[in-house]
C-alpha cells in the first residue's frame, strides 16, 4: 500500500530502463520477497501441526462422538455401554482420543479452547486429540452447516480431577 | 498498414470514404431495429450489453439478500427471519453472487470488448453468444423466482449431501439449485468454448500471440479454466440430481457412497472458481494500470506467466477447503505448503502493477480510484488467505465469520472493484459518452469506507467464535456492537453501490458526446468510433506491435476508410479474419452468421429439458431434448455452401480461401475445446471411482460384474469400425466418391460399442451399491456419445447427399471423425474400467 502511494506521488525519471525494473519488481520484490516469506510461515504451521497429532501415550483415554440432527451422543472405551447425550466426560490433564462420526449428515466437533474441529462423516470416523489442562466445563459446538437446527447444535466438555473421573466411570452421575 | 497516409485525418479530402465504409457495413450487421431484434440479434454489442444488464440485475438481487442477512445479524435474537428463511437467504445470497453475478458479468464484459480488442468484427460463433445469454437469463430468473413461493435452495452454496439427499432435503429446493444451476453452467461452457476459438483465431493480421492484448492472455486462461473446472461439478450435480431421482446412492455411506466425493468434485471446480472469478477482473487492472499510469505494462510476460501458473496451480488446491475432513496429515502437509505457493505468481502480479505505477505518470480519475480501492483491499485479503492456509489456523477459523470476511476480500476487493473500475474505463467504448456528473466519486468514498467496516468488524466477529450460517446469536457475548458496526457499514457500503449503478445509468443516457479513444490508451478496441459500431472494426488491420494505436496515432482513421483488410463488403455478408494461431498470418475468411431467432428458441427448449424435471413433467422433457436436437441441426444445416467458392478476395491483393473450405473450420476447432471439456468430466467419471473405491466405506462391493464375452467383443470390433468408418468417409469425400462404406461402417461401430455397454446396464441394478450406479453412468456415457456420433454421421450422409461436401469442404466430415474417435477412445477406457475389476476377480 505503501508502495503505492509513493509510486502515485513520485515523477519518473527521464530515460526508464525496463530491465532493471524487472529486476528490481519482478525478480525481487514478486518472486524472491513471497518465497522466503511463505516458506517460513508453511514451516512453522506445519511444526504446530505437527504437535497437534496424535501420539501413542501410555495414559490415553478413546471416547467416541457421534453426532445427529442435532444432538450429540458420547460412549466411552473405559466403560462400555456407557453413553452420556451432549455432554462429553474426559479427564483432566490426560490425553484424549475423541473418534468422530455421524449418523446423518455432516457435522463439525469444534470445543474452541481445546482443539481446532474436525467433520464427523457418515461412514468414517476421525480421530481428534485432544487435553484438557484444567478440571472444568469446556463448551462446544457443531462448525459444520447441518440444516435448521445448526445455531443451537451445541454440546460441553467436562474435563474431571482424576476423583470425579473414577467416579464417572464407576457409574455415579457427576 | 502498407499504404501510408499523408494527410491529417479530420481534414482529410478521404473522409467521405469513412463515411460510405461505415454506411456499407451497418445495414449488414445491424440488429432488427424492431423489437423482436433483441430475440434476433447475435451481435456481440447488442448479446453483450443485454448480458451486461443483466448481470447487474442480479448482483442487486444479491446485494439485497446480503442487505437481509445483514439486517437480521444486527441485533441479537431478532426475529425478523427464522432459520428456515435465512437459509434460504444466505445460500441464495452466496449463490446468485457466485453464479449469477461474478461469472455472468465478466463473460458480459468479454463479449462486448474481445473482439475490438482482437481487431475481430465478432466472436468466433455469435449465435452460439446468443444461446448462452438465453440459457443464462432464463435459468437466473428460474432460479431467483424459488425464492418467492419459498422454494429457494437452503443447504449452503456448496450443497453438502447427505444435507442435500432427498432424506434430508425432500422438497424441490435443492432440485431447482441443481437443475438450474448445471443449466446456467451450460451458458458458461458454451462462452468458454467460444472466447478460445476467438482468442486463438479470430485477431487482426499479424497479432501473434506475443502482440496478444493482456487481457485477451487473461480470459483465455480463465476460458481454459472453466472448461476443465465446470465438468467435475457439473458430474457432482449429475450424480446428486441421479442419486435424489433415481435412488443411485453416490453419496450414502450404507450402499458404498461417500459423502467426501461430492466435496471432492465440488472443490475440484471451487478452487479454480475463485481464479475464473479472479483473472477477468486481474486482466482488466492490467489493462487499464498502465492507461491510467501513461505507460505500459511492465514485465507483460511475467504478468502472463503468473496468470498461467495461478490457473495451474489452482488446480492443485481444492483439498485446502477440506482441511477439517480428516484429510491425512501427509496431504495436509503438502496442500498447506501448495497453498501458500500461489502467493508467489500473485505477488509477481501485484508487483508487475505497482512497477507500471511507478514507472508510468499515474492520474487519478475514476477508474484508477477504484483500482486503489482494489489494491487497498486485496493485499488484507491476500493476508488473511496466507492465514488461513496454515493448518492449525484453519482448524479454529474454518467456518466461523472470519472465512466470510476473508472471501469477501477477495470477492469485492479482488472482483468487484475492478469491474466497477473497468465498467467506467470502458464506458465511451459502450456509450459514446464520457463521463459527466461527478456522482462516482462520492459512491467510491461511500462503497469503500463502508466496505472497510463491514468487513473488518466481520473478521473480529470471526475470531469472537461467531459461526458462519448462524441465523442469530445471544446477546451478553460481546457480539452485539461488532455486528451493529458491520451491518451500519454495510448499508453505507450498499448505498454507494446502488449510486455506482445510478452514475452509470445517468451518464449513459444523457452526458455529453465524447471524443475517440478519450484516455490515450494502445490497442485496437479504441480505434474505432464511440460507441463502438455494429460491425466492430471498419476494416481489419495489419499490426506490428503490442500497442499498435500508440505506435501509430492515424491508425484509427486509416481502419475507418477502409484501408485494411477485408474493408468492402462486396459479398454482401458477414465476414471477419481467422489467423494463424500463433503468428497471427492471415489464413481463412469466415462468414459470420445473420440474425436469427434460432439461439433464443433453443435456449427456450433447452430450458425445458432441465427444468421440467422440477414438476416431475419427464414426458415434455422427453419432448424438449427431441426438440433441442432437431433445431441443433437446423443451427448446422445453415452453415456451408454448396459450391466451391474458391479463394476470397480480401483486400491488399491477398486470396484467402473460406473457413467453410479449409480442413479445420472453426466448427472444428470449437469441437476441440468442447472435447476438452468432456474429457475433463468423463475423467471425474473415473477419478469418482477411484475414489470411491479407495475411500469410501462398504467397498469393495458385494459382487463384481463379470465381463463375459459378446460385451468385450462388440465393444472393441465397434470401436475399430466407430474410428476407421468416419476416416474412410473422409478419404472417398476427399477423392470425390462416395462415402457411403464408411459411413455405414460407423454407424454398424457406434451401434455395436453402445451394445456393449448395454450388457453392462443388463447385469447391474443401480441402486444396488455405489458401484452398480457407478457403472451405470460409464455405461451412459458411452450410449449418449455413441448416440452423437450416430446422429452425427446420419447428418453428414445427408449433407453428402445434398453436395454439401467436396474435396475442399471436408470440414464437416473431419469433425464428425473427431467425435467418432472420442466416443471409441472413451468408450473402451470406460468399459476396460468397468470389466477389469471382475474380470480379475
Ligand atoms: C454487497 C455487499 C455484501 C455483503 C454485505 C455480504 C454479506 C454476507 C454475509 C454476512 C454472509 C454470511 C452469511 C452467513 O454465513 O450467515 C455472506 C455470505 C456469502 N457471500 Fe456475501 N456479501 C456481499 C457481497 C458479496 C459478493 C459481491 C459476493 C460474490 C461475488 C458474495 C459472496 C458470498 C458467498 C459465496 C457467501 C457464502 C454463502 C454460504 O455460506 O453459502 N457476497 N455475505
Ligand atoms: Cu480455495
Amino acid at each position: 500500500m505503501a508502495l503505492v502511494l509513493a509510486a502515485l506521488r513520485r515523477r519518473p525519471p527521464a530515460g526508464t530502463d525496463d530491465t532493471g525494473a524487472e529486476r528490481v519488481w519482478l525478480w525481487g520484490l514478486g518472486l524472491a520477497f513471497p518465497a522466503v516469506t511463505l516458506v517460513a510461515l508453511t514451516t512453522y504451521g506445519l511444526v504446530v501441526g505437527e504437535r497437534l497429532l496424535p501420539r501413542d501415550a501410555p495414559d490415553l483415554v478413546t471416547v467416541r462422538a457421534e453426532a445427529r440432527q442435532w444432538a450429540w451422543t458420547f460412549a466411552y472405551a473405559d466403560a462400555p455401554g456407557r453413553t452420556t447425550e451432549g455432554v462429553l466426560h474426559i479427564p483432566a490433564g490426560r490425553p484424549v482420543d475423541v473418534e468422530i462420526t455421524s449418523a446423518d449428515v455432516l457435522h463439525s466437533f469444534w470445543v474452541p479452547r481445546l482443539a481446532g474441529k474436525l467433520d464427523a462423516i457418515p461412514g468414517h470416523v476421525n480421530v481428534l486429540r485432544l487435553e484438557a489442562f484444567a478440571p472444568g466445563r469446556y463448551d462446544g459446538v457443531s462448525a459444520e452447516f447441518n440444516g435448521t437446527g445448526y445455531r443451537d447444535h451445541a454440546f460441553a466438555v467436562e474435563a474431571h480431577d482424576p476423583a470425579a473421573w473414577a467416579a464417572f466411570l464407576a457409574g455415579e452421575t457427576p | 498498414m502498407t499504404p501510408p497516409s499523408e494527410t491529417p485525418p479530420e481534414t482529410s479530402p478521404k473522409r467521405p470514404t469513412a463515411l460510405r465504409l461505415h454506411r456499407a457495413l451497418e445495414p449488414i450487421y445491424a440488429s432488427d431495429p424492431r423489437f423482436r431484434g433483441w430475440f434476433t440479434t447475435n451481435n456481440n454489442n447488442d448479446i453483450g450489453l443485454l448480458f451486461l444488464i443483466a448481470a447487474a440485475g442480479f448482483f442487486v438481487v444479491g446485494g439485497v439478500l446480503a442487505m437481509l442477512i445483514r439486517a437480521q445479524l444486527a441485533s441479537p435474537r431478532s426475529v425478523f427471519m427464522g432459520p428456515d428463511v435465512y437459509n434460504q437467504v444466505f445460500t441464495m445470497h452466496g449463490t446468485v453472487m457466485m453464479f449469477l453475478f461474478a461469472i455472468p458479468f465478466f463473460e458480459a464484459m468479454t463479449v462486448l470488448l474481445l473482439p475490438g480488442m482482437l481487431g475481430s468484427r465478432d466472436m468466433a460463433f455469435p449465435r452460439l453468444s446468443a444461446y448462452g445469454l438465453w440459457c443464462y437469463l432464463i435459468g437466473a430468473t428460474t432460479v431467483v423466482a424459488s425464492l418467492i413461493p419459498g422454494l429457494a435452495p437452503d443447504s449452503g452454496w456448496f450443497m453438502y449431501p447427505p444435507l442435500t439427499s432427498t432424506e434430508y432435503s425432500p422438497g424441490i429446493n435443492t432440485d431447482i439449485w441443481l437443475l438450474g444451476i448445471t443449466f446456467i453452467e451450460v451458458s458458461a461452457i458454451s462462452a468458454a468454448v467460444e472466447v478460445v476459438v476467438t482468442v486463438l483465431r479470430y485477431r487482426a493480421a499479424g497479432m501473434s500471440l506475443s502482440r496478444m492484448p493482456i487481457f485477451a492472455w487473461y480470459i483465455l486462461v480463465v476460458a481454459v479454466m472453466i472448461l476443465t473446472a465446470f465438468p467435475p461439478m457439473i458430474l457432482g450435480s449429475v450424480l446428486l440430481e441421479t442419486e435424489r431421482l433415481l435412488d443411485w446412492p453416490f453419496f450414502q455411506a450404507d450402499r458404498g457412497g461417500d459423502a467426501l466425493l461430492w466435496q471432492h468434485l465440488f472443490w475440484l471446480f471451487g478452487h479454480p472458481e475463485v481464479y475464473i472469478i479472479f483473472l477477468p477482473a486481474a486482466g482488466m487492472i492490467s489493462t487499464i494500470l498502465p492507461v491510467m499510469a501513461r505507460t505500459t505494462l511492465l514485465g507483460h510476460g511475467w504478468v502472463v506467466g503468473a496468470a498461467v501458473s495461478l490457473a495451474v496451480l489452482s488446480f492443485g488446491l481444492w483439498v485446502h477447503h477440506m482441511f477439517t475432513t480428516g484429510i491425512p496429515h501427509m496431504g495436509l502437509a503438502f496442500f498447506s505448503a501448495a497453498s501458500t505457493l500461489v502467493a508467489v505468481p500473485t505477488a509477481v502480479q501485484i508487483f508487475a502493477w505497482i512497477g507500471t505505477l511507478w514507472r508510468g505518470r499515474p492520474r487519478l480519475d475514476l477508474p484508477m480510484l477504484w483500482l486503489l480501492g482494489f489494491f487497498a483491499t486485496f493485499v488484507i485479503g491476500g493476508l488473511t488467505g496466507v492465514m488461513l492456509a496454515v493448518v492449525p489456523f484453519d482448524w479454529q477459523a474454518h467456518d466461523t465469520h472470519f472465512v466470510v470476511a476473508h472471501l469477501h476480500y477477495v470477492l469485492i476487493g479482488g472482483y468487484v472493484f475492478p469491474m466497477i473500475a473497468a465498467v467506467y474505463y470502458f464506458l465511451p467504448i459502450f456509450t459514446g459518452r464520457t463521463r459527466f456528473f461527478k456522482l462516482g466519486e462520492v459512491a467510491f468514498w461511500l462503497v469503500v469506507p463502508g466496505f472497510h467496516v463491514t468487513f473488518l468488524a466481520v473478521h473480529w466477529a470471526g475470531l469472537l467464535g461467531q459461526r458462519r450460517r448462524t441465523w442469530t446469536y445471544d446477546a451478553g457475548q460481546g457480539w452485539e456492537i461488532i455486528n451493529l458496526v458491520a451491518s451500519v457499514g454495510s448499508f453505507v457500503m450498499a448505498i454507494g453501490f446502488a449510486l455506482v449503478i445510478l452514475d452509470v445509468a445517468v451518464n449513459a443516457a444523457v452526458s455529453s458526446r465524447g471524443r475517440r479513444n478519450p484516455w490515450g490508451a494502445g490497442t485496437l478496441e479504441w480505434a474505432t468510433s464511440m460507441p463502438s459500431p455494429s460491425y466492430n472494426i471498419a476494416s481489419i488491420p495489419v499490426v506490428r506491435g503490442r500497442y499498435p494505436l500508440r505506435d501509430d496515432p492515424d491508425l484509427a482513421h486509416r481502419i475507418a476508410r477502409g484501408e485494411g483488410l477485408l474493408a468492402w463488403p462486396a459479398r454482401n455478408r458477414r465476414e471477419t479474419l481467422v489467423v494463424g494461431t500463433a503468428r497471427g498470418e492471415p489464413l481463412q475468411v469466415a462468414v459470420l452468421p445473420g440474425n436469427t431467432a434460432l439461439p433464443f428458441v433453443m435456449a427456450l427448449a433447452t430450458s425445458v429439458v432441465f427444468l421440467a424435471p422440477l414438476i416431475d413433467a419427464y414426458r415434455s422433457a422427453g419432448v424438449a431434448l427431441l426438440a433441442v436436437l432437431a433445431l441443433a441441426l437446423r443451427w448446422a444445416w445453415t452453415l456451408g455452401s454448396k459450391v466451391d467458392e474458391g479463394p476470397l478476395d480480401a483486400g491488399h491483393g491477398l486470396a484467402l480461401p473460406s473457413a467453410a473450405e479449409v480442413p479445420d473450420p472453426p466448427g472444428w476447432w470449437g469441437s476441440v475445446f468442447l472435447l476438452l471439456a468432456d474429457v475433463t468430466q468423463f475423467g471425474s467419471l473415473l477419478f469418482g471411482y477411484a475414489f470411491l473405491w479407495t475411500v469410501a466405506p462398504n467397498w469393495p462391493p458385494p459382487s463384481y460384474l463379470a465381463p463375459g464375452l459378446w460385451g468385450p467383443a462388440l465393444a472393441l470390433t465397434g470401436a475399430a469400425a466407430l474410428a476407421a468408418g468416419p476416416r474412410l468417409a473422409a478419404r472417398a469425400i476427399g477423392r470425390t466418391r462416395a462415402p457411403w462404406p464408411g459411413l455405414v461402417l460407423a454407424l454398424g461401430g457406434a451401434a455395436a460399442l453402445a451394445g456393449g455397454a448395454a450388457t453392462v446396464w443388463a447385469a447391474r441394478d443401480p441402486t444396488a451399491h455405489a458401484y452398480d450406479a457407478t457403472l451405470w453412468l460409464l455405461a451412459g456415457h458411452i450410449l449418449l456419445h455413441a448416440a452423437l456420433a450416430a446422429i452425427m454421421l446420419l447428418y453428414l450422409g445427408a449433407r453428402v447427399a445434398r453436395g454439401y461436401a467436396s474435396p475442399a469442404r471436408i470440414g464437416e466430415a473431419r469433425i464428425v471423425q473427431l467425435w467418432s474417435d472420442f466416443a471409441a477412445a472413451t468408450g473402451l477406457v470406460a468399459l476396460a474400467a468397468a470389466w477389469l475389476p471382475g474380470a480379475f476377480a
